[in-house]
């Protein structure tokens, strides 16, 4: 028999059964075996006194790019694991833009297979349209019996109105979503950054609210239209926010994701830190920053606002991570050729947290919505996973709340280096990542573990 | 280097009075005193052109690279007759002949060029802030030869070098900027050249080749704060003492930004009709390459009030004076 695992002392943060208090926990068999005060097990267990430490659910990722097949040099199925795992994610739902596209059961069972020696949950996004061209719908009950959880053209906005819903309605008898990016393709024309002052300031393509707001809304028609499950990707304006409140008021099927980038950074980041009240400042060789180049583009202070004010209030259902890693190359680059993305995996529940610190978000919400709300999307596909209740999956996160660290991209263990927040001072950690009931990632010192 | 190089009136950069810049990515970083030094500067530059053997010793032993991703012929010509003059060995790479058509990347060309010891690059790129990106990696001064649409400065100076021969100053002049501002390097370099020389600006273009911060005009605590936005051409050329017009690319037209260049010719274009509308010795100006009977008439383009082909002749003078400029920051003689 395996040993056993038993957490002490920690505070336990369940939100979906509302906990939150100093518990023990037991973790027999891949299994949360039990919750509860004073858990006293002597035999064959090793016990991790985490005292001081915050104990969740594991992380669960909506929204990843993990490049394999076709851009392994950018990531790989199990390079993205263990940046995954370093940042407190035990279930990573991976995007279908690879090349192949993954938009049939044989390239869905590809990244199974590869899913299954990793230390975290990988699970597959199917293609929502051959080839993600936006032409005909995929095989989506096949990919469904071998283990798609939702489907999605990832980067390519599903243009054409007509095939949108007949995705919904397809998908509707699957009871997965189809997650699409928000952007209308002809007003994004060449875009590189958020249309305003800074876009006209450097020259560059901007991407106006409008491109994503649009399509948010033609989404929430369809869904409307149709009764099927659209899951808006990483929105990010405040435009948006409202139309889905609107929506979710008028008990349309819609759900929404926000990235932590979008939670905490503005196009101001973009000129690596001169803000609006030096707007015309001189600029210097460090004015392109294209660590700050993502798709959708950082918009205002008014739009993080009321994205976090929709996240608050569940207006937006989660935070998904859109880890978009690339080689360094893809960066060391002028902005208009630079890749769209940042690589979060491993800085996400740090800039989650300066929410929770700033007390623009309760600690509640931010763990619900990188691990409940998750789940209540996979409930067709994963239905134990995201909570601390007994026979669910023993996938946990101990994280230090209070723990300062400076970004060091050398330090990812993600191949994708490309964050904004190299060199920034950051609060909160992750310290142990267990996944069915294995230690897959620790910090911790040994003095608090127990054989 | 010697304190006058060759160059008896001019202004040495080790005096109080210096441009001490590595690199010259825009004039956004530059005083009204630096760009009014670099002005001087050119008069004395202006000398050197017009003497019977056009030579100094100033940047011998200097190597300037141009390196060329975008066509062109006056500013690259220009930079490499400055750099000549100045005695400096120039050479040329432009986009057809290097690697970036085999797909290497411009870092990787940069860092090639400048293991072959380049003092200089001078560099013109499609995109915007490729120069700040070659700064931010490379040890060369890099000075921006126009990239995108975000700058060009050497063109502005030569536009500021050519009103102050002409009517002796700046400040106090009434300049419209007119045409395409959306996408003009020219514009937003001159903006602040025009500005920290205390001109007054008028910008005037269709509502679709404007950007979409500037539709509104400029905040009380802007730099551009004394710029005004009209879509009016007869109220922006209105006592004008410049009149500046912007190339036109076709493609605004394909891209549906413009009905038609007949229309925009009919509402934009500088005619003699305009001209009666400026102050009486109006100057005339544009960055070429012209599209004569669209932006500017021909009449006009050729005419009595035109500085099109002075402000060519300036370019030489004023980018010997960058190149100077920037030799002299990076510490005299090597």
């Amino acid at each position: 028999m395996t040993k056993r695992l038993l957490i002490k002392g920690a505070r336990v943060l369940c939100p979906a059964n509302r906990i939150d208090s100093t518990m023990d926990i037991l973790l027999e068999s891949e299994k949360i075996k039990d919750v509860g005060l004073n858990l006293n097990v002597t035999e064959n267990v090793m016990t991790i006194d985490a005292s001081g430490l915050i104990l969740a659910p594991g992380f669960i990722d909506l929204h990843c790019h993990l490049r394999e097949p076709g851009f392994e040099h950018k990531e790989t199925v199990k390079s993205g694991s263990a940046a995954a795992i370093k940042g407190g994610f035990t279930t990573i739902c991976a995007m279908p833009n690879t090349d192949p596209v993954t938009d049939d059961a044989t390239s869905i069972q590809f990244l199974l297979d590869k899913a299954k020696v990793q230390p975290a949950r990988v699970l597959p996004i199917g293609s929502a349209t051959k080839n993600s061209e936006g032409k005909e719908l995929t095989e989506m009950a096949e990919m469904v019996e071998v283990g798609a959880v939702a489907f999605s053209d990832d980067g390519h906005p599903i243009a054409n109105d007509m095939l949108m819903r007949h995705a919904l309605e397809y998908s509707s008898a699957l009871g997965v979503p189809i997650i699409d990016h928000c952007e209308v393709p002809s007003l994004f024309t060449n875009g590189q950054i958020n249309e305003g002052w800074i876009a006209s300031r450097l020259g560059l393509q901007g991407i106006p609210s409008a491109a994503e707001e649009q399509m948010v809304d033609r989404n929430i028609g369809l869904a409307k239209l149709t009764g099927g499950w659209v899951h808006l990707a990483h929105v990010s304006t405040k435009g948006s926010v409202e139309s889905i409140r609107n929506a979710k008021e008028l008990g349309i099927n819609i759900t929404a994701e926000v990235t932590p980038h979008h939670l905490t950074l503005t196009e101001d980041a973009i000129l690596h830190g001169i803000n609006q009240e030096g707007a015309y400042k001189a600029l210097n060789e460090n004015a392109y920053n294209t660590m700050a180049k993502v798709n959708p583009p950082l918009r205002t202070q008014a739009d993080v606002e009321a994205l976090i004010e929709g996240l608050s209030d569940g207006t937006i259902d989660i935070i998904a991570t859109d880890h978009a890693p690339h080689a360094s190359i893809e960066k060391l680059c002028p902005m208009q050729e630079a890749a769209f993305g940042i690589s979060n995996l491993e800085t996400t529940l740090a800039s989650a947290l300066s929410l929770v610190h700033n007390k623009k978000l309760s600690l509640n919400r931010m763990i619900e919505s990188v691990t409940s709300s998750p789940a209540a999307l996979l409930k067709a596909s994963n239905n134990k996973i995201g909570q601390l209740t007994k026979g669910f999956s023993a996938d946990l996160t101990l994280f230090d709340l209070d723990a300062d660290w400076i970004v060091d991209v050398d330090q990812f263990v993600s191949k994708g280096k490309n964050s904004p927040l190299n060199g920034e001072k950051m609060k909160g950690k992750v310290v142990l990542t267990v996944y069915k009931g294995q230690i897959v990632y620790s910090n911790i010192s040994k003095d608090l573990v127990s054989k | 280097m010697s304190p006058h190089a060759g160059i008896p009136s001019l202004k040495s950069t080790t005096s109080e009075m210096s441009i001490s810049r590595k690199h010259i990515l825009d004039l956004d970083d530059f005083t009204a005193e630096e760009i009014q030094l670099v002005l001087d500067n050119t008069v004395a530059m202006q000398e050197v052109i017009s003497r019977s053997v056009r030579k100094v010793p100033a940047l011998r032993g200097r190597t300037i690279v141009t390196l060329f991703h975008e066509p062109s012929t006056r500013t690259r010509v220009s930079f490499e007759q400055a750099g000549k003059i100045l005695s400096a060995d120039v050479i040329n790479v432009s986009s057809s002949a290097s690697s970036s058509k085999k797909g290497e990347s411009l870092y990787n060309t940069a860092l090639t060029i400048q293991s072959m010891q380049a003092d200089i690059i001078v560099v013109r790129h499609p995109h915007s802030g490729s120069p700040n990106f070659l700064a931010r990696h490379l040890d060369s001064s890099i000075i921006n030869a126009g990239d995108g649409y975000h700058a060009h400065p050497s063109q502005a100076l030569l536009d500021l070098y050519t009103i102050q021969s002409h009517f002796g100053d700046i400040k106090g002049r009434k300049v419209a900027i007119v045409g395409d501002i959306m996408y003009s390097r020219v514009a937003r370099s001159n903006l602040w050249g025009l500005t920290k020389m205390g001109a007054q600006v008028v910008l005037c273009s269709p509502p679709t080749l404007i950007p979409p911060d500037f539709v509104n005009g400029f905040p009380k605590t802007h730099p551009f704060a004394s710029v005004s936005i009209t879509h009016n051409l007869s109220e922006a050329v209105k006592n004008a003492d410049v009149i500046m017009a912007l190339r036109l690319q076709a493609e605004r037209q394909s891209r549906g930004r413009l009905p038609s260049l007949r229309e925009y010719s009919r509402l934009y274009g500088i005619n003699s009709e305009t001209v009666k509308l400026a102050k009486e010795d109006v100057l005339i100006m544009h960055p070429g390459p012209i599209n004569e009977g669209i932006e500017i008439d021909t009449e006009i383009a050729h005419g009595p009030h035109s500085a099109i082909q002075d402000q060519v002749t300036n370019g030489v003078a004023v980018r010997m004076a960058l190149l100077y400029a920037v030799a002299s920051a990076n510490g005299g003689d090597k």
